[in-house]
Order: structure tokens, then C-alpha cells, then sequence
């Protein structure tokens, strides 16, 4: 399809609604790219860009290197404004630092120390981008928000739900991230990038000159630019008064025989392999981590395979809760290719997750997300 | 869509006849004005003719004013300046740099500063800058109304006071110190006044001879000129340290080739000021007061803040509970309408306003207050249609707001 047609075309979904629409800008090509499809479809835009941490915290974790690639600084606040000016709408900082801390950054912190290994990127969606910036986005006037995400929203014309679908781009696909959305914040919602691969977006940027048209792909967590998950940990906590030193302990086999020591359970994550600190003959894992008694348990990658899970806060999105098992495919990580299974409702939010085949490395703290094909079902935090 | 501006403490239109006036210098009258030839003549009569003008507004000499940057650049300068000699390094260091250091402790623990806790951030800033160099600040309480209580300013001064610095209209409620008594306070105790006054000059009558002001900040921006330009009042006699250095222009206390065209403006612009100050302000009042009121009866549980005091003509600042104060000003703004949170060098922080925490606010109360701060061309049309599109605005903030309605609408 040439751009041209793909500007005419898209974003399918979204072209009848009326009215101001805002749109989350990162200051990245792919939600300036939602603003610049919006307005050639005629949509009145209001861009809105979130100040959600103050990079001058912590300052222990600024480095050396240019501040490029850092969460909200001011190069993507600039970066969203440019755009703004480019395409001629109005555009506004909005400050969210509070509800962001709140939220996602301890959450995200506490769960590490708990053992497990958050996201928090389903939280910032879930408890940041579609709760207090889209409430924002009504109170301004915009009753609609759209963003960057690649995923699809559709409309069940039999029982009036809104469905999540997967990007027709699976390489780009982030449904992943996005199974904690209400059928009130996904009515509200619209993902225009949804039908487009990763190049087509870059090549409507080119073609209306967008000036972060080839600006770099962030691939780290936003507030931890340099990918160092421990040491964010560290300094934060040490911010709260306390420090994390003292929490190291045994890494034991499943027998219970000490083979090792550990610097502290939120410094390792199940399936990991490098870094613990021995070797032996064979190749040996992280199983599990039991912060309670304070233990890191290896085994080898056997040991690692499961076939059952459990979450919990389970978020049935397209389908209403199922009463009996559903044949479904499940994903228990971002990167994981979803896999066949059967799950079941259980009382109190959760579901089991049976797959057909073991699992490795099955992780407590990261979504599972259920599909049929490419429609969300459902997703859930595993225990 | 017309937009109306109600954001002038933030900053103001450089009035036409004070551009029609800049305009010479910039390309045909652009002399240096420390030049010996006619170029510089020219340029040096526009500056010493902008000098009297500035001092006229104040009643000051000519001579006291000096130029600068803006009001931030004058609020550093007066309060180093004060200061800075006294907590510098000994004149003769010792073999022993520590000894100097102790030395240096010594006499910075030693002076004190009087200020208070809504100043402007340029001077809320500076003071802390001299905290951590070891000099002792002391930071006066307001009441309600947003005014210093005279008594807690004579408790406040020790003997080793050195400085008061006490803003005359504050940017966010437009309350105004009673810069007279506090300046007779200062010289029965011998004791330098620093004055932060960029939202009250041209706004309000400021006289440095009756107030015994011994240091004036303005800013030019504020009153119709350009930004960029603003001055020091400094009092003759007065012992100010020089900040910057370099060659003799302004008599080298205050380096740098004269911003001659800014001058010009400044100068022409306190110049319209002075004449029509008066008038301007009987208007604009009279337009706030009916923004004010018009606001209070319209929007239900909203609240006035500092009402009740000496205020500069043009500011209202409102409390609308159940609102976030940043969400209102990018929906009115969407609307055409311009307003401010508050100052508008801190939008955009997490923090509550510091003025508005001052005089009893909560946090919320504070995050839910808007500042309208009208100017000399608004009229009486655009304040009707704000009292259209503000009361509008809040009522669709309130309706999506959760707390609002738990919070208020219960108990009416």
C-alpha cells in the first residue's frame, strides 16, 4: 500500500468519531504519528505529554552519557512540542509525577523486593495513561485518547463489548501491556497504529516531516533509562532511609543443600542463569525465590518447566467470564510465544492456566495474557 | 477563536508607543553607548533620558538607578550584593587554607536575613543559596490575607540582621506589604530594605524616598516593556558588591554593553505608567472586581483568596474546590481563555503554590486555585465572556472530578 493510501485509509475505526481528541505524546514517532493520522482525517487534535519522573532524582543513576532515551525529559517534552508547532495544534505539559510514583514506580519496587518480577509498564496503562490522563483528556474537553500502542480496538456489534485485539504487526504488538483496560476506558481509546508496521509509521512521519520522523527506539523502562533494575532498586530504597545491603542470604538446590550465596532476592529472576556466583557440571537456573525464608533455589532447566499457573486480578476484556474451561493460547511474558492452553475461571479474580505443554520459567509478578487468535481475553498477574 | 488574556503578572504586551520608541536603536541609532563618538552620544542620551524616566516613576535620582537583565538579575544583586562581602573569603588569606575556611564559617554564621515566606523565587532562592553558606534566614509568616504581621518582623531582627527583603505585591494574590511601616522597622534598626516590587511597579505607586527603601527590584516586562530589561534602585550611600565584572559601563558596577533599545522601552514604558497609572488602575479594579464577583456568584463553593487586602488592581485569585487547577487552565485555554495557576516559571510542578500553602491553604485547595491577572487593554466584553467560559469549564472539570461531589454537593 503506498502512504498515501494509507493515510486515506486509517485509521479505520476512529475516522467517524467526532469531536476533540487528544493524544498521549511521547515525544516518540509513534504517537506523533497518531496526532499528524488524526488531523489528515479531519479529527480536531490536543496533544498531551506527561511528566511522570524527575530525572534530577537519583542522581547516581544519571551517568555519564547524554540525557536522550530518558522518560519525560525535557529533549521529548521539546521533541512532542516541535511536533505540535509542525502540524499546528495545541499541545500541553501535564503533570503526573505524583500518581506515577505512586502507582508504578513503588509498586514496581516493592514487588522486586517481594521476590518477583513486575511490569510496570501494564500498570502505567492501566493506573496512569487510562485512568488520570484520560480523565484529564474529558475534563479538557477530548472525550476520546489515543496513543502510540500497537494493538486494535474493536467493537462486538452482537453484545456491544470492546474487544483488544493484537497489531496486525506481531513484531510490534504491545496488546501485551494492555490487558488491564476496562470496556470504559477501551470505549474511550482509539490505537490508530494498530493496522501499521513499525516502517509504514516511520515512512507517514517521513512523508509529513515530522521532526522525530527518525528519532531512536527507547527500548528500556522509561525510569530506568540505563536498563539497571538492581541499582534503581538500590538507590530508591536508600532514598526511603533504608539500605538493601543486608539482605543477602543462601542459594540452595531443591533439596535444600547450600550451594551458594545471594546479594539479596530482588537481584535475581527465575530462569536466570548467569551471575550466580558458582558453577557446576551442568547448566544451572534460578527456580525459585523465596523471599520468606530469604533462599534463591537452582535446579536444572527440567526443573524449570511447568505446566499449570494461577493468576489473579484476572481482567476478562472481549468476552464476558467464562463458566466452563475455554480452549484459548496464553503468553506469560512479553517476548513468549503465546501457547495453547486451557483456562478456567476461578472465584476471586483468578484463573488456572493449564497449557498443553510445559512452560519454561513461568514467573510470579509478570502478566499472562489469554487469546483467542489474535483477540485478548483476558490477563491476569501470576501468583 | 479571539483570545482574551488575563495572564499580564505573568507578563505583559509591549505597549506600541514603547516599541515605536525602541525602534531607532535597534538599526539607526545603534551606537554602544560607552562609544565617544556622535553613535554613542546618541545612544548614551536615549539611555540617561530612560534613566530619568525610571527614576521619576520611583521618585528616585537618576543616578540610583541601574539597569539590568530583569527583575531575577536585580533580586541577586541586591541580596548578594548585601550579603556576599560578608561571607567571602578574609582579604589576606592565610598560609593555611582551612583557617580561612573556619573564618569564613564564622562570619556567615553571623548574618541574618529577614524575608518572608511568599516571596518570589528569585529571592526565595537567593536566600537559600546564602543558607547554604551558612548564613541564618529568617522566613516571616503571613496571615490569610496574605500580609506580614509588623510585629513578627521586629521580633525577627537580631543584631546581626544585615538585610530585610520583603516583595511589595505578590504575583499570585496581588497582596501588598506595607512597605512604609516596614520600612521605618529597617532604618530604626539601621538595617538595609531590599524591596522585590516587579509586580507592583507601574501597577501601584511605589516611592522609594517615603518608603526609605534602600534596594528596588523591577522588571520591565511587567509594565508594557520588553523582556529582558529591568533595574536596581539602589539608594545612594548604600554598600552594594559588584556581582559581575568586566568594563566601565554603568559605572562598572554593572558591566556588560548597555541593552540600549530595552532601556528605551523600560523607560518609555514607566514613563506611560506614571501618567496613567492612576486612571489604569481606577479601571482595571473596577473590571476585577466584577470578574471577582461575577465568578463568586456564578460558581458554586468557589472562594476568594486575600480578597480582603491591600491588593494590586489587577489580580483575583480563586479557589474552584473539586478541581485540578492545571486540568482548568488547558481546558480554558482551549476555550481562548488564558489564566495561570500561579507563577508561571513553576507550572507544571508537582508542588503545591508556596504562597498559597502560605496563607492556610491545603494542598488540594491550592492545586484547585486560579490567578487572573487582567492588564491595561482588557475590557469590559472579554470579562463578561470569561464569566461565560470559566464557570462552564469548572462545571465540566467537577463533573468527571471524583472527589467534588463527595465532597461538597452533599451538604448543600
Amino acid at each position: 500500500m503506498s502512504t498515501q493510501a494509507q493515510l486515506d485509509s486509517l485509521p479505520s475505526s476512529a475516522e467517524r468519531q467526532p469531536g476533540l481528541v487528544a493524544v498521549a505524546m511521547s515525544g516518540g514517532v509513534d504517537s506523533s504519528t497518531v496526532a499528524a493520522l488524526l488531523l489528515q482525517h479531519g479529527r480536531p487534535v490536543v496533544g498531551l505529554t506527561m511528566q511522570l519522573w524527575n530525572q534530577r532524582r537519583l542522581p547516581e543513576l544519571q551517568g555519564d552519557g547524554p540525557a536522550q532515551h530518558r522518560c519525560c525529559s525535557l529533549d521529548d517534552v521539546y521533541d512532542a512540542k516541535r511536533v505540535a508547532q509542525h502540524l499546528s495544534f495545541p499541545h500541553y505539559v501535564v503533570n503526573f509525577e505524583e500518581q506515577f510514583e505512586q502507582r508504578v514506580v513503588r509498586p514496581f519496587v516493592e514487588q522486586y523486593l517481594a521476590g518477583r518480577t513486575p511490569i510496570a509498564c501494564t500498570n502505567c496503562n492501566t493506573e496512569v495513561k487510562f485512568e488520570p490522563l484520560l480523565r484529564m483528556a474529558r475534563q479538557i474537553g477530548a472525550e476520546r485518547l489515543a496513543t502510540g500502542h500497537y494493538a486494535r480496538i474493536r467493537k462486538d456489534e452482537h453484545n456491544g463489548r470492546c474487544q483488544l485485539l493484537r497489531a496486525r504487526d506481531d513484531s510490534k504488538d504491545q496488546s501485551y501491556f494492555l490487558w488491564g483496560l476496562t470496556q470504559e476506558q477501551l470505549s474511550r481509546s482509539e490505537f490508530p497504529l494498530g493496522e501499521l508496521t513499525k516502517e509504514e509509521v516511520r515512512n507517514l512521519a517521513r512523508r509529513v516531516n515530522l521532526p522525530v520522523a527518525d528519532k531512536p527506539e527507547s527500548m528500556e523502562l522509561c525510569f530506568v533509562p540505563n536498563g539497571n533494575y538492581v541499582q534503581f532498586i538500590r538507590e530508591y530504597v536508600k532514598e526511603t532511609g533504608k539500605l538493601l545491603e543486608d539482605s543477602e542470604g543462601d542459594i540452595v538446590t531443591e533439596d535444600g543443600a547450600v550451594v551458594g550465596h545471594h546479594t539479596g532476592v530482588h537481584n535475581y529472576t527465575i530462569g536466570q542463569r548467569k551471575g550466580l556466583g558458582f558453577t557446576t557440571g551442568k547448566p544451572i537456573y534460578v527456580l525459585t525465590i523465596d523471599p520468606a525464608k530469604n533462599r534463591i533455589v537452582v535446579g536444572e532447566d527440567d526443573a524449570l518447566r511447568t505446566t499449570t499457573l494461577e493468576i489473579e486480578n484476572v481482567n476478562w476484556i472481549s468476552i464476558e467470564e467464562p463458566t466452563a474451561p475455554v480452549r484459548a493460547q496464553a503468553k506469560i511474558r512479553h517476548k513468549h510465544e503465546a501457547a495453547a492452553a486451557v483456562v478456567e475461571a476461578l472465584p476471586g479474580s483468578r484463573a488456572r492456566i493449564s497449557f498443553d505443554a510445559p512452560q519454561r520459567a513461568i514467573t510470579p509478578g509478570q502478566g499472562a495474557v489469554i487469546y483467542d487468535g489474535d483477540i485478548v481475553l483476558a490477563g491476569g498477574w501470576i501468583k | 477563536m479571539q483570545r482574551i488574556y488575563l495572564d499580564h503578572n505573568a507578563t505583559t504586551p509591549v505597549e506600541p508607543a514603547v516599541l515605536e520608541a525602541m525602534l531607532p536603536y535597534f538599526s539607526g541609532d545603534f551606537g554602544n553607548a560607552s562609544s565617544i563618538h556622535t553613535f554613542g552620544q546618541r545612544a548614551r542620551a536615549a539611555v540617561e533620558t530612560a534613566r530619568d524616566q525610571v527614576a521619576a516613576l520611583l521618585n528616585a535620582r537618576p543616578q540610583e538607578i541601574i539597569f539590568t537583565s530583569g527583575g531575577t538579575e536585580s533580586d541577586n544583586h541586591a541580596i548578594f550584593g548585601v550579603v556576599y562581602p560578608l561571607v567571602s573569603w578574609p582579604s589576606k588569606p592565610s598560609p593555611n587554607p582551612l583557617d580561612d575556611l573556619d573564618k569564613r564559617i564564622n562570619i556567615a554564621h553571623l548574618m541574618h536575613v529577614v524575608t518572608t515566606a511568599i516571596e518570589h523565587e528569585a529571592v526565595l532562592n537567593t536566600c537559600q543559596a546564602l543558607e547554604k553558606r551558612g548564613v541564618a534566614v529568617t522566613y516571616l509568616p503571613v496571615s490569610r490575607e496574605g500580609l506580614i504581621d509588623l510585629e513578627d518582623l521586629r521580633k525577627a531582627i537580631r543584631p546581626e540582621t544585615v538585610l530585610v527583603t520583603v516583595m511589595h505585591a505578590n504575583n499570585e494574590l496581588g497582596t501588598v506589604q506595607p512597605l512604609a511601616e516596614i520600612g521605618r522597622i529597617a532604618a530604626e534598626h539601621d538595617i538595609y530594605l531590599h524591596t522585590d516590587a516587579v509586580q507592583s511597579v507601574g501597577k501601584i505607586p511605589v516611592d522609594v524616598k517615603a518608603c526609605q527603601i534602600d534596594l528596588l527590584s523591577l522588571s520591565g516586562h511587567k509594565l508594557y516593556a520588553p523582556k529582558g530589561i529591568g533595574a536596581i534602585y539602589i539608594k545612594s550611600g548604600t554598600r552594594l558588591h559588584q556581582l559581575v565584572y568586566g568594563g566601565h559601563h554603568q559605572r562598572g558596577f554593572r558591566p556588560g554593553t548597555e541593552n540600549v533599545a530595552g532601556i528605551v522601552g523600560l523607560g518609555k514604558a514607566a514613563e506611560l505608567a506614571g501618567i496613567s497609572l492612576a486612571e489604569d488602575s481606577a479601571r482595571i479594579s473596577a473590571l476585577r472586581d466584577k470578574l471577582e464577583e461575577g465568578l463568586l456568584a456564578r460558581v458554586p463553593d468557589s472562594r476568594p483568596n486575600a480578597a480582603g487586602a491591600a491588593r494590586t488592581p489587577n489580580t483575583a485569585n480563586i479557589t474552584f474546590p473539586g478541581i485540578e487547577g492545571e486540568a482548568l487552565i488547558i481546558a480554558l485555554d482551549l476555550r481562548g481563555l488564558a489564566c495561570s495557576t500561579g507563577a508561571a516559571c513553576s507550572s507544571g510542578a508537582v508542588e503545591p503554590s508556596h504562597v498559597l500553602t502560605a496563607i492556610g491553604l491545603s494542598a488540594a485547595e491550592a492545586r484547585a486555585s486560579i490567578r487572573f491577572s487582567l492588564g491595561r487593554h482588557t475590557t469590559s466584553a472579554e470579562i463578561d465572556a470569561a464569566l461565560e467560559i470559566v464557570p462552564a469549564a469548572v462545571a465540566q472539570l467537577r463533573q468527571l472530578s471524583p472527589g467534588y461531589k463527595r465532597e461538597f454537593s452533599a451538604h448543600r
